[in-house]
């Protein structure tokens, strides 16, 4: 690989960073998971990286794993907004607050 | 060439995940996010990751964002409007942080990864479906396993979540 590793880190680095910012900035519940997912694609990408540049495999067996558990947390995390809506007519993660008080 | 592909597939991947974020549409961002998935992938075919590359297509790209699609679809979501006030100032502490978060990574990017790297073995292959599926099996299979058991847990979850008390 002609690109150095360390360019691979910061690009996984600064979607990271992108993906956080959603989950901080964004009231949809829907974009705040999409973010969620930009985040472990972050992840995923640090790992696919050193397990080429340290000839692994182990971390595209890791990859393989995030992938599982991003699909079941995908789908589960959907079915709880679904009944969310269907309870509050809403998905603005600020409005809310059946907890508070 | 290859860098160049690289840092092409770098830029896509970041404009669309900028625009995930900033869009206030959730349409448009789900299908931002396709592509930027499908970007991922080819970085990770770039990585000589070519299993991962596929399933990142099928998986990721395929089946949990038209799931993502379905959803958006169901709830009939309108676009985010602009709230002003209220809660704008701790919002920058928000992106304080996250220059900060940024800010680390840069440091483990110009200093630490560079002590990490070992020099390449000659003529290895990785990426392979038959490489990845060897460790899969043997060395992980008891994870392997997990992995099963987790998908039937979030299956079962999902439909008692979703189903309408009758």
């Amino acid at each position: 690989m002609p690109v150095p590793l360390e360019h691979i880190v910061a690009l996984a680095g600064l979607l990271f960073t992108i993906g956080a910012l959603g989950v901080l900035f964004r009231r949809n519940a829907i974009i705040v998971f999409m973010s969620v997912e930009i985040m472990l694609n972050a992840v995923n990408l640090v790992f696919i990286a050193f397990s080429s540049y340290h000839n692994s495999v182990d971390g595209q067996v890791f990859v393989f794993f995030i992938m599982t558990l991003a699909a079941a947390e995908a789908a589960v995390g959907l079915a709880i907004i679904i009944a969310l809506y269907r309870n509050l007519q809403t998905t603005d993660i600020s409005s809310i607050n059946l907890m508070r008080n | 060439m290859t860098a160049l592909l690289f840092y092409l597939f770098a830029a896509l991947l970041l404009g669309a995940s900028l625009f995930v974020v900033l869009n206030r549409n959730p349409m448009y961002s789900v299908v931002a996010l396709v592509f930027a998935f499908l970007n991922l992938a080819a970085l990770y075919f770039l990585l000589e990751a070519y299993f991962i590359g596929a399933l990142q297509v099928l998986v990721y790209a395929g089946a949990i964002m038209v799931l993502f699609l379905f959803v958006v679809m169901l709830l009939d979501v309108q676009p985010e409007e602009r709230r002003t006030g209220v809660v704008q100032v701790d919002r920058w502490w928000f992106g304080l942080i996250a220059i900060i978060f940024f800010g680390l990574f840069l440091l483990l990017a110009g200093r630490g990864v560079s002590a990490l790297r070992v020099p390449p073995a000659e003529g290895m292959r990785l990426g392979a479906v038959a490489d990845v599926g060897e460790a899969l099996f043997t060395r992980y299979l008891l994870p392997f396993e997990i992995a099963a058991l987790l998908l039937t847990v979030a299956l079962v979850g999902t439909v008692f979540l979703a189903k309408r008390r009758v």
